[in-house]
């Protein structure tokens, strides 16, 4: 499973996940309280500074990750346009660029593993109601080991289709992709099971 | 216990997995990603409480950096999106579908399941969606509404379909339904 870290190693990249995310909370909640066009085009200029350090590689890679925003900003221009009102419709679409592209340069710039730490480190408090975090990681990792393995068993069920028919599948192979779903899950709960189950995860 | 495990993740992975695969095109044209029937289906099979945590654990997977999301999109830009809104109603989408299921216990188990989605996957979803867009895009409800009311026919026509696989599960896998335990279904 490909992650959206960017291989590209940066200076950020050994940042403390921690800070990262608390300084990016900050720095969305300060964009929503900011109207001024002269700040939120300040404040781009800088994500886009941001983004260009690593690398012209880096910042491509990173700016086409963006592109997700496209119906939204053709919407919000189109209705300030509509009322002229452009100035106020250019501020609101900057701040949606800077908020997305701040947070996305987290993702870029933070692994896998370190992310998870965090998550660990949040959860610990939900200890007290009974969630166990080494069942959340064991859960993370079954659906990042079982995504691409139901995706190449749903690839083999639209061949199979094909094979049979020249019409499109359609949602009818919802059906039977579901059930595969449910079959596996019974075999991996046995799974478990069968390796003394989570008792034994908890007691560890 | 590690069933419950096991159904959680492997229903994480099945909406991953609905997600990536290409765009289904119904019969009369419309566009319609595979994604949210997986969060209607989390809610009618697992029930609330496991329907809601299978969703959680899939948009858990999305923030850390996992590209799950229709089209491949994932990583924390998609919480501050205009469309943030829908994405953070979805464990609470999954869970009033689950529960309208298990309550619901009278008539056909698809009747139910599509109100189910309907009333949890559409109704519930879109409230927090326009909510979500009015904020980000800075517009008032009415007018953020207006922006996404033509998606609304396209999730009641997937609400119908989640009632009709759901029913179709019941009778191929009866104790995989754990919104409704066996010996009362109602298929």
């Amino acid at each position: 499973m490909i992650s959206l870290t960017s291989p590209i190693e940066t200076r950020a990249h050994s940042w403390s996940a921690g800070l990262k995310l608390a300084a990016l909370c900050l720095s969305t909640l300060l964009l929503f309280s900011i109207d001024s066009l002269i700040i939120q085009i300040t404040f781009l200029s800088l994500v886009i500074t941001l983004y260009a350090l690593p690398g012209l590689v880096f910042m491509r890679y990173g700016l086409s990750k963006l592109s997700i925003l496209w119906p939204f900003i053709v919407v919000v221009f189109a209705w300030h346009w509509w009322i002229s009102e452009l100035l106020q419709g250019s501020a609101i679409i900057i701040r949606m660029i800077c908020a997305v592209a701040l947070a996305n340069l987290v993702t870029m710039t933070t692994r896998l593993s370190d992310m998870i730490d965090v998550v660990r480190f949040l959860t610990q408090p939900l200890q007290r109601f009974g969630l166990n975090p080494r069942i959340l990681e064991l859960a993370i990792a079954l659906v990042i080991r079982m995504t691409p393995v139901l995706l190449s068993k749903g690839e083999c069920l639209a061949m199979a289709w094909r094979a049979r028919s020249t019409r499109r599948s359609g949602y009818k192979i919802i059906l039977p992709f579901t059930l595969i779903a449910l079959d596996d899950a019974d075999h991996v709960a046995e799974a478990l099971r069968a390796r003394g189950g989570l008792t034994n995860l908890e007691k560890n | 216990m590690e069933k419950n495990i096991a159904y959680i993740a492997l229903f994480a992975a099945l909406i991953a997995a609905l997600g990536l695969v290409p765009k289904l095109t119904l019969a009369f044209g419309v566009p319609i990603t595979a994604q949210s029937l997986g969060i209607m289906l989390c809610g009618t099979i697992l029930g609330a409480k496991r329907g809601g945590l299978a969703v959680l654990l899939f948009l858990l997977l999305v923030a850390i950096g996992l590209p799950l999301l229709s089209g491949g999109s994932g990583g924390l830009g998609v919480f501050v999106s205009a469309s943030a809104g829908f994405l953070l109603a979805w464990p609470l989408a999954a869970f009033i579908t689950g529960l309208i299921v298990e309550k619901w216990r009278s008539g056909s188990l698809a009747i139910v399941a599509a109100i189910a989605s309907v009333v949890g996957c559409v109704l519930v979803m879109y409230i927090f969606g326009i909510i979500g867009m009015a904020i980000v895009l800075d517009k008032t409800l009415l007018q953020a509404a207006g922006f996404v009311t033509a998606f609304i026919p396209g999730d009641i026509i997937k609400a119908v379909i989640a009632g009709l696989l759901t029913s179709a599960i019941a009778k191929a896998r009866p104790a995989s339904v754990l919104s409704r335990p066996a010996h009362n279904n109602t298929v």
